[in-house]
């Protein structure tokens, strides 16, 4: 049971890009298209996977005033692993998620399930952890995706509807992408009052993987 | 006279029209984040803008004069977020320990820098366009700038929302990307904006 909680968090309640709003830089740039969003999904969680369960291996070799640098070395290993391995066999997901792929390094859901789960957890819980947050980020990715391809391709996964829909394209545009985020947010925020509980109000220091090391902690970077 | 077109087409195009946060998506969360008072953005901003310069400044030796001729240019993108973490540590401390005013004003944003993915980002950009040194250069003040530039018109942007009357579903972080999406719709405006005035 506590196993299935650890693995389901990520999907629903800690999703980290709906509810945590980390993320939020992948989140944007890949998703004009429902299958660019998946992909880069399964490579983040294939990184997060990995990365979780070599660092929570290492939790007691690497010294504590060096982590960071430490998990930044393992996660990109990991990362140019993955873009190795579509480089050569998904080719064009290769070529659309461009830069980002590398990027991958950076992304601050991995820092901080590394920081905040794996390298206090088991080997199996923060394996499973961190499948639950991927695969909670591949599902934000395609719904955001997906919202974005249809309004703004009038396709969908590739597939078109036809001549009698005029796309708008604004909702491919990068501008498109902040918007459709926001109402995404807001919907989710509509949930998470309808569950009683309180959705996040800010850009805030939870998940930020510098949070031990901030010496701004008090109100952090919104200040 | 042709040297110095090429610098402003490359330095126009990252500041304006390829506008690092609103058309390239990269340092969203300090964006987010860093934009609701007007003095933490224009210090973000000078963080975001130095280390840039030297980042690149130091990834472009370690990539032309280490890895490419041993034939690991696969290897740019650790080589890479290892100088930059290393480089702002060093920094952070050097400026804790000698000179505090600066480290009050721009000092607390470094640790945030080093996961910043504009930062990265601007140093695997330099290498697959193939700019020599003096492009890079260019390209990651437009960078900063152009980041500098979103940050402060952000910041100005959401004083008003702050103030405004908006409605519940909305409150928070929602209406903070719409306005967000807003901003990045004027920066549209700029599409070929340099081609026309040096094209």
């Amino acid at each position: 049971m506590r196993n299935w909680k650890t693995f389901s968090k990520g999907i629903l309640e800690e999703n980290p890009v709906l509810v945590m709003l980390l993320g939020t830089c992948p989140t944007l740039a890949t998703t004009t298209l429902a299958m660019t969003g998946v992909g880069m999904g399964l490579a983040t969680t294939f990184v997060l996977v990995c990365s979780n369960i070599v660092i929570s291996l290492l939790k007691r070799v690497i010294p504590k005033e060096v982590r960071l640098p430490c998990f930044i070395v393992v996660i990109a290993g990991f990362v140019t692993f993955v873009s190795f391995i579509l480089q050569s066999y998904l080719p064009s997901l290769y070529d659309s998620l461009g830069i980002f792929l590398s990027l991958i390094v950076v992304n601050c859901i991995i820092l901080g399930r590394a920081e905040m789960f794996a390298s206090k957890n088991s080997v199996g819980a923060s394996a499973l952890d961190g499948l639950g947050m991927g695969i909670g980020f591949t599902l934000a990715l395609f719904v955001i995706g997906s919202i974005r391809e249809i309004l703004g391709m009038g396709s969908f996964l590739g597939f078109s509807f036809g001549d009698w829909y005029e796309p708008m394209l604004f909702f491919i545009t990068p501008a498109g992408g902040f918007f459709v985020f926001g109402v995404v947010i807001a919907v989710v925020n509509i949930i998470i009052r309808a569950m009683h509980r309180k959705p996040k109000e800010k850009f805030g220091c939870d998940g930020c993987p510098n949070q031990a090391n901030c010496t701004n902690q008090e109100g952090g970077c919104n200040a | 006279m042709d040297l110095m077109k090429e610098m402003l087409v490359i330095l126009f195009s990252a500041i304006l029209v390829d506008n690092f946060v609103l058309s390239k998506f990269m340092g969203i969360c300090p964006f987010l984040g860093v934009s609701k008072k007007m003095d933490s953005a224009v210090g973000m901003g000078g963080a975001v803008i130095f280390v840039m310069l030297m980042a690149s400044a130091m990834t472009y030796p370690i990539y032309t004069f280490l890895l490419v001729p041993n034939h690991l240019e696969y290897l740019n993108t650790m080589a890479f977020i290892l100088v930059i973490a290393l480089f702002v540590q060093l920094v952070e401390i050097i400026l804790k320990r000698f000179i505090k005013p600066l480290y009050n004003s721009l000092g607390v944003y470094l640790p945030l820098i080093t996961t910043n993915c504009a930062v990265l980002g601007v140093t695997l950009l330099n290498v697959e366009n193939e700019y020599n040194f003096l492009s890079s250069m260019v390209n990651s003040l437009g960078a900063g700038l152009g980041f500098t530039l979103a940050l402060i018109l952000f910041a100005g942007v959401r004083e008003r929302v702050e103030a405004a009357d908006v409605p519940e579903t909305f409150k928070g972080v929602p209406i903070t990307l719409i306005a967000a999406s807003i901003v990045a719709v004027s920066f549209m405006g700029f599409n070929g904006l340099v081609t026309g005035i040096f094209g």
